[in-house]
C-alpha cells in the first residue's frame, strides 16, 4: 500500500515535471518565432531597458561596492600574515570579475527583476489585459515577452560590468581602512592581474544569466492562473527558478571556461 | 425610444430568418475543464444586426461560450463558425484576421494599467492597424471617446477611473477597430443601477452608430430588457429557453421564471 502510494506520487511528480519542461520548451520556441517576426517593439524594448537597467542600478551599485569592500576586509588579515597584502587588488579583481560579480549580481537581479516581471505579467493575466491584447489581434508575446527577455539579456551584462568596476572601488576603500594605498596604484595592480580570458567568460555567462532571468520571469507571469494568489505565486516561482538556473548555468560555464579559456 | 427598439427588434427577427445573415453559428458545442463539463450542448446562431442576450446564473458557462467564440479557449467537441469559418481549423494568422472583426468587452474593462486612456486606445491602432500618422490616431481616439461620452478622460490613467468609466473606455478601445460583432462579457456587473442602465443604453446607441451584431452575456435583467432582441437562457451547459424578453417573462418554466421575479 505504502509502496503503491509512493510509486503514484513519484509518477505524478515526474509527469508534472515533464509537463513543465515541455511548456517551457514550447514557450522558448514561441519566443524565437515572435522574435523573428516583423515589427519589433523598439519603444517598449527601450522602456524595459530603462526599467531593468537604470532603475536597478542603485541596488546593483551598493551590492557591488559592499562585495569588493567585504572581500578585501575578509582577506586582508590572512594575506597580511603571509606579507602578501600587495596581492589584494589583484585577488579582488580576478575573483570579482571571474565569478563573484556575475553570480551575485545575477542572483540579486533575479530577486528584483524576475519577480517584478513575474508579478507584472501575472497581474496582467489575472486582470485579462493579456487576453484583451490577444482578442484585439495585437501580439502580447511580441510586445510583452520578447522585449522583456531581450532587455534582460542586454542589460544584465552591462549592470554586471558596472558592478565589477564599483566593487573594485569598494576594495580600494577597504584597503585604505588599514594602510594607505593610492587610487592609481590600487587600480594599476587590479588591472594588471586581469587578463582577457578572465573578463570574456565572465561577460558571456552574464548574457545567459540575463536571458534566464527574463525568460523565467516572463514564463511564470505569462502562465499564471486566475486569481490574485497566483500573482504572488508567479513572482515567487520566478525568483526561485531563476536563481536555480543561474547556479546551474554557472556550473556549466565554469566547466566550459576551464576547458576552453584556461587550458 | 420604445418604438425605435421595436423596429430594431423586428429587423433583427427578419434577419434571423435569413441564413445568409448568420455571422456566428454554434452547433453541439462542448467544453470540459478536467472532470467538470461546463458546456454540454450549446447551439446558437447570431444574425447580422441582431442583439442576442445570453442569460444565466454564475458558473453556467456564459463567459466560456464567448471565450470559445473569440478563440481564447479551445472547445472539445462540436462546431463553432464565425463568418462561416470553423474557428478550430484556422491558422494563427487567419484567427487574427477573424478577431479583427470581433470586439470583446471584458468584465473588468481590461484596460492596460501602465498606459493612459489615450495610449490604451491608440494601442490597437498602432499595433494592429499599423497606423503611424499621430494626428489621425488622435482624431480616431477623440472620436471614439466622444461616442462613449468620455472625451475629458483622455489623459487619465486607468487607476483614476470609476468602474463605469473603465467599462466605457474598454468599450471605446474595442470599437476603435470598428468590429462587425461585439461580444459583451457581463457589461453591467458591479455597477450601480443608474450606471448600469446608462451602459445598456450605450450598447444600443453604439449598435446603431457602428452597425454591430452583439452577444451580451449578463444576469442583469434590466440590461437584458434594454439590449436584447432575442434572449437565450443557459443552465447546466445547455440553453433551456429562447425568446424575446416579453415571451420569457410569461414562461411557466420555474428556472426561466426565477430571473423575472
Amino acid at each position: 500500500m505504502l509502496f503503491h502510494t509512493m510509486e503514484q506520487t513519484i509518477k505524478s511528480g515526474i509527469y508534472k515535471l515533464l509537463e513543465k519542461v515541455g511548456d517551457q520548451v514550447n514557450f522558448f520556441f514561441s519566443f524565437v518565432r515572435h522574435l523573428l517576426r516583423k515589427g519589433f517593439e523598439w519603444n517598449e524594448f527601450i522602456r524595459q531597458c530603462f526599467i531593468i537597467g537604470y532603475k536597478s542600478f542603485p541596488l546593483i551599485a551598493v551590492t557591488g561596492f559592499i562585495l569588493g569592500f567585504v572581500l578585501t576586509l575578509q582577506s586582508l588579515p590572512t594575506l597580511k600574515d603571509f606579507g602578501a597584502t600587495s596581492y589584494v587588488p589583484g585577488m579582488v579583481s580576478v575573483s570579482v570579475v571571474r565569478e563573484i560579480g556575475p553570480v551575485i549580481i545575477a542572483l540579486i537581479s533575479a530577486g528584483k527583476i524576475a519577480s517584478s516581471i513575474g508579478a507584472e505579467l501575472g497581474s496582467m493575466k489575472v486582470t485579462e489585459q493579456i487576453s484583451a491584447m490577444e482578442v484585439s489581434s495585437a501580439d502580447p508575446l511580441q510586445y510583452l515577452v520578447v522585449t522583456r527577455i531581450l532587455a534582460c539579456t542586454f542589460m544584465i551584462p552591462l549592470l554586471t560590468l558596472m558592478a565589477d568596476a564599483i566593487s573594485l572601488l569598494g576594495g580600494f576603500v577597504g584597503s585604505n581602512l588599514d594602510n594607505k594605498v593610492s587610487l592609481h596604484l590600487y587600480f594599476n595592480k587590479a588591472f594588471n592581474a586581469l587578463a582577457f580570458s578572465d573578463l570574456f567568460p565572465g561577460v558571456i555567462k552574464t548574457i545567459f544569466f540575463g536571458f534566464a532571468i527574463g525568460f523565467i520571469g516572463c514564463y511564470h507571469g505569462y502562465h499564471s492562473n486566475r486569481g490574485t494568489e497566483s500573482v504572488g505565486h508567479a513572482a515567487n516561482s520566478a525568483v526561485v527558478s531563476a536563481s536555480l538556473w543561474i547556479i546551474i548555468l554557472d556550473g556549466i560555464a565554469v566547466q566550459l571556461t576551464n576547458i576552453f579559456a584556461y587550458n | 425610444m420604445q418604438d425605435e427598439l421595436t423596429i430594431e427588434t423586428k429587423q433583427a427577427t427578419e434577419a434571423a430568418t435569413n441564413d445568409n445573415n448568420v455571422v456566428i453559428e454554434l452547433e453541439h458545442l462542448q467544453k470540459s475543464f478536467e472532470e467538470n463539463k461546463v458546456l454540454k450542448d450549446i447551439n446558437l446562431t447570431l444574425c447580422k444586426g441582431e442583439n442576442l442576450v445570453v442569460l444565466g446564473r454564475s458558473g453556467q458557462g456564459k463567459s466560456v461560450t464567448i471565450q470559445c467564440i473569440v478563440g481564447l479557449i479551445d472547445y472539445d467537441e462540436g462546431s463553432l463558425k464565425v463568418f462561416g469559418k470553423e474557428i478550430k481549423d484556422l491558422s494563427e494568422d487567419e484567427l487574427k484576421e477573424i478577431r479583427l472583426k470581433l470586439g470583446f468587452l471584458f468584465q473588468s474593462g481590461a484596460l492596460y494599467d501602465s498606459m493612459t486612456v489615450r495610449e490604451n486606445l491608440a494601442f490597437p491602432l498602432t499595433r494592429v492597424m499599423k497606423m503611424k500618422d499621430e494626428d489621425k490616431i488622435n482624431q480616431e481616439v477623440e472620436d471614439v471617446l466622444d461616442a462613449v461620452g468620455l472625451k475629458d478622460a483622455i489623459d487619465k490613467m486607468p487607476g483614476d477611473l470609476s468602474g463605469g468609466m473603465r467599462k466605457r473606455i474598454g468599450l471605446a478601445r474595442t470599437l476603435i477597430l470598428k468590429p462587425a460583432i461585439m461580444l459583451y462579457d457581463e457589461p453591467t456587473t458591479g455597477l450601480d443601477p443608474i450606471t448600469s442602465k446608462e451602459i445598456s443604453q450605450l450598447i444600443m446607441d453604439l449598435r446603431k452608430k457602428y452597425q454591430t451584431s452583439s452577444i451580451i452575456i449578463t444576469h442583469d435583467m434590466t440590461c437584458a430588457k434594454i439590449t436584447g432582441d432575442r434572449i437565450l437562457v443557459l443552465q447546466d451547459g445547455k440553453f433551456i429557453a429562447e425568446g424575446s424578453y416579453e415571451d420569457l417573462e410569461k414562461s411557466q418554466d420555474e428556472n426561466v421564471n426565477s430571473f423575472f421575479k
